[in-house]
């Protein structure tokens, strides 16, 4: 059983990854990897008010998003969309729990809002006017997977385009430590039903036993490949390394505990 | 659509564990609010707390996912044969076929708030016997399940503040029409935690009293907790006649506010004419809806707003929040198999605490319970961020009818 679209548009942000077009040569190995932390673009399009509220998820969901939705030249009002990440507005939430565990409970509400999972979808929704389903969705280390899963789902059963936001941002101490994601990551696609003029490639994705597999792919760059590990929406990158190759071929993506993503990557 | 089947449901409250004393409870006109004496928590409010959660044990393999929202899963779990129904289908379809559907909006956040008091006081250090991934993350309660079946299949919570046990019907219909699974699990489980009584309280959206949806006097919700769950399967060709299905979804954001509903209710409108559409049903062959009704001033009046525009001033509702209280994102989960409960039983359920109607709201709103057939329902369920869902379920009989009644 498989699941088929055609990616349309791509958006990625993350340590030394300022852009889709300008890391394909990095991810396709022509060009070296730098690490460097990663640059958050304030989100223009959020009115003032919400600019100023909103935190490192909202910004990283916007910037990734409205890349992808761009490169397919599609307007972000019209697509329904999936939203997938490990956990919500760390800071949020470690300012609340700081708060409950001190004399002082009064919370802000703002960052009572903002500590909310779907907090990056409710501002991505304000700022693009879209009024179309969204589903949000988390899954530990396997949210790329299963937000991947989802956003197949809808283009398949739904006939529909669907974008996908798969992003994780940074807890501070002292839950970085107990769950160390090192920096802000992120990757958007816009995928489509059909073929159009704007289409990058076409993916089938089915799911694999991982006892009869050799693993996910993996990074030969040690710092590429800790990235890929360390941060959940980045398990994708394998996938955005065969299509920065721009050959036919096949990469596995890391999903649950025992289950894995096999993907047929066709360029168009 | 093509309808699928709801094998097996089941629903564990601060009203009641499991179906028989859920649909006791809603017979008899009980709610579950009581005055909060939950932690350490100095607020004055109702809370609708389910009895007994400390006292549970988890499994000695799954010790690890310990903590209050996944010892309320693990209850609701074992209520009605729930738990042998899921091993029973994981048996006949394969566990990589069955797909895993859950909705929380706060996991188990309260072993976070916990261990913050007791960080070390030199190195700020949380203790170490804290477990962030089985406890805290959002997907905990999906891993404490998958582990508990022994499920293999896609896994997913969704956690879209109080819409997220509704959304995953939405997304378990998806994945079950791609062909990647045969059945599903979905449902709800979202336990109390200080995070949401004094984030809502921040926001001035908590009452003092029991809360009174619908009311003139309505002045805010009461924070309950809940597990619930659903066995879906696709439509066998015989049914029993009181057989429930799920008919249609309906999916929408409000592009207007973090946490304040669409003032006119369009966002919610759009929701349940697309469930409805999904259905291939029109508004008059809604028998009752339950409503969001989180008896907030704006969520009442936007909510009823959008209903009237669709169904009219004539279609029975209410809001089970007065007995439940808001478990948020559970109350999608707790409220279809309320839904269910009514369909199967013949039984609207009255809206507890509700005094005196809002009379500018103008619904049918049932301030006492009304024994009749019910061939199909509407649930609501919208959340922060604007997210909306709608679901419409009915009898199987009433598929049978339908063909009769339409050459």
């Amino acid at each position: 059983m498989t699941l088929s679209a055609y990616i349309e548009g791509i958006g990625l942000l993350g340590p030394g990854l300022s852009n889709w077009p300008s890391s394909r040569a990095v991810l396709g190995g022509q060009q070296p990897y730098q690490p460097g932390k990663t640059v958050l673009p304030a989100p223009a399009l959020l009115p003032a008010a919400e600019r100023r509220r909103c935190g490192a998820i909202v910004k990283l969901t916007l910037a990734t998003g409205l890349e992808a939705v761009a490169a397919a030249g599609l307007a972000a009002a019209s697509l329904p969309s999936v939203f997938s990440s490990s956990g919500g507005d760390g800071e949020s939430c470690h300012i609340i729990c700081e708060m409950l565990a001190s004399s002082d409970r009064q919370i802000s509400p703002t960052r009572f809002h903002n500590s909310v999972h779907n907090v990056a979808a409710g501002y991505w929704s304000i700022a693009t006017g879209a009024m179309t389903p969204s589903s949000v969705l988390s899954a530990f280390d396997a949210s790329f997977g299963a937000g991947l899963l989802e956003a197949l789902s809808q283009v398949a059963v739904d006939d529909t385009r669907s974008i996908l936001l798969a992003c994780d941002t940074v807890y501070p101490e002292p839950l970085y430590s107990a769950r160390p994601i090192p920096d802000a990551f992120g990757i958007a696609l816009v995928l489509s039903p059909q073929r159009s003029a704007r289409t990058l490639a076409q993916i089938t994705v089915s799911l694999t036993d991982a006892n009869a597999d050799a693993g996910a792919d993996r990074f030969d760059d040690d710092a590429l490949e800790g990235l890929r590990t360390a941060i959940p929406a980045a398990r994708g990158l394998p996938l955005l390394r065969a299509i920065a190759l721009g050959q036919a071929q096949r990469a596995v993506l890391d999903y649950l505990d025992g289950t894995r993503l096999a993907v047929a990557i066709v360029p168009c | 659509m093509n309808p699928l089947w709801l094998s097996h449901f089941t629903a564990t409250s601060s009203i009641g564990r499991g179906l028989d004393q859920t649909l006791a409870a809603l017979r008899g006109r009980r709610g579950g609010l009581a005055p909060c004496a939950f932690d350490t928590v100095d607020l004055a409010t109702f809370i609708g707390e389910v009895a007994g959660v400390d006292a549970l044990q988890m499994p000695a393999h799954l010790a690890d996912y310990d903590c209050r929202n996944n010892r309320l899963a693990l209850l609701g779990l074992t209520q009605d044969g729930f738990d042998e129904a899921v091993r029973a289908a994981s048996a006949k379809y394969g566990a990589q076929r069955i797909g895993l559907f859950l909705g929380t909006s706060t996991s188990g956040i309260l072993q976070t708030e916990r261990a913050y008091r007791r960080r070390d006081p030199a190195s700020g250090a949380l203790p170490a016997d804290f477990d962030y991934r089985c406890t805290h993350n959002t997907f905990s309660v999906a891993d404490f399940t998958r582990h508990y079946f022994g499920l293999t299949g896609p896994a997913v919570v969704v956690s879209s503040a109080c819409s997220s046990s509704a959304k995953v019907f939405a997304s378990a219909r998806r994945m079950m029409a791609t062909g990647l699974i045969d059945a599903a699990v979905v449902g709800g489980v979202d336990s109390l935690c200080l995070t949401t009584l004094y984030g809502f309280n921040s926001l001035g959206l908590i009452s003092e009293q029991a809360c009174r949806p619908f009311d003139a006097q309505r002045n805010g919700i009461s924070i309950g907790e809940a597990a619930a769950f659903a066995l879906l399967e696709r439509s066998p060709e015989h049914l029993e006649a009181d057989a429930v299905l799920l008919l249609g979804v309906g999916e929408s954001s409000d592009a207007h506010h973090m946490s304040s509903p669409h003032p006119d209710g369009l966002g919610a409108r759009m929701a349940m004419q697309d469930a409805l559409s999904m259905a291939g049903l029109q508004p008059s062959d809604i028998d009752y809806i339950n409503l969001h009704g989180t008896a907030t001033q704006s969520n009442d009046a936007a909510e009823s707003k959008a209903v009237r525009q669709l169904f009219g001033p004539g279609t029975p509702c209410s809001s089970t929040k007065g007995a439940t209280g808001h478990t948020l994102g559970a109350a999608g989960g707790v409220e279809a198999v309320i839904c269910a409960l009514a369909l199967r039983h013949g039984l609207l359920p009255a809206g507890l605490n509700t005094r005196q109607l809002d009379p500018a709201l103008e619904l049918d709103y049932l301030l006492e319970n009304r024994e009749r057939p019910v061939a199909r329902v509407l649930s609501n369920s919208f959340g922060f961020g604007g997210t909306n869902c709608s679901l419409v379920f009915g009898r199987a009989d009433s598929l049978v009818n339908e063909l009769v009644n339409k050459p």
